[in-house]
């Protein structure tokens, strides 16, 4: 078998601010852009890894979530307990500093975590957790 | 059940602005929680009243600010303390008031959970035991 990671899948609100935080602040490259209004499906992802991308979705549009779910799915996202990611960089600080000159809600400055990591972390502007662990 | 309506739109709206300034409380005590911080300093960063914000704190996450400040700075103290390092004074706790036995303790022993920062049960100092997980 030759299975690769492909796309995960992160949440937005607002798809222009999500882009934003993305492209302008990540440096991400945005690869397709399909739908409109808040109905848009966005790839992005480090330019040279055209293998591996981060696909921005509306939330909860299966036509299976019922409408509880889905606001209890929307009132996650605005408290911050519903999707995460876990990027990674060999410059942790750098990546912190270029970050968090843009409009970003910092969770996390850089931390030596027990558990053997070194990272830190963000809120994207639909609440994602965003952690960015150092490599080493 | 709520109705699709102009009104309850606006209702629903407001209810994820309000759950994101709680969050960014909840951010800012996991930044800042190893610095001077208290309720006040949160409330009036999000210019609520204090009250008003605990109360609100509490319905989207189960307790109260204070208290998810203490359980992280004694979540710290804990680490630090198995680490062996100096510095548990940074948290603005001592470790003897998060817990004397450790979560390896006799507390967790039994099955009894004590959530992190609560009082021991009993004194029941067991320093060998830290360090051993």
């Amino acid at each position: 078998m030759d299975i690769t990671i492909h796309t995960t899948v992160l949440p937005h609100v607002d798809p222009d601010a999500s882009v934003a935080f993305y492209r302008d602040v990540l440096g991400f490259e945005v690869r397709t852009d399909v739908g409109q209004g808040k109905m848009r499906w966005i790839t992005v992802g480090p330019a040279g890894q055209p293998d591996t991308s981060i696909l921005l979705a509306p939330p909860a549009v299966d036509p299976g979530v019922t409408e509880d779910e889905r606001r209890t799915i929307l009132e996650m996202m605005a408290k911050g307990t519903y999707g995460w990611i876990l990027l990674a960089t060999r410059d942790l600080d750098g990546t912190f500093e270029r970050v968090q000159t843009g409009d970003v809600e910092v969770v996390q400055e850089p931390t030596e975590q027990p558990y053997g990591v070194r990272d830190c972390a963000f809120r994207d502007p639909a609440g994602n957790l965003v952690r960015i662990q150092e490599l080493r | 059940m709520c109705q699709p309506s102009w009104g309850c739109a606006r209702a629903a709206a407001q209810r994820l602005r309000d759950l994101a300034v709680l969050r960014r409380v909840r951010d800012r005590i996991d930044r800042e929680y190893a610095r001077p911080l208290d309720v006040e300093a949160l409330a009036r960063g999000v210019h609520l009243p204090a009250g008003q914000l605990s109360r609100q704190f509490r319905l989207a996450y189960g307790k109260l600010p204070y208290a998810y400040l203490k359980a992280r700075r004694a979540e710290r103290a804990m680490v630090l303390r198995w680490r062996g390092e100096p510095g548990v004074a940074l948290t603005g706790r001592s470790p003897a008031a998060v817990s004397s036995s450790g979560p390896a303790g006799p507390a967790r022993a039994t099955g009894k959970r004590r959530p992190a920062g609560s009082a021991p049960a009993r004194p029941s100092a067991a320093p060998e035991r830290a360090g051993m997980r």
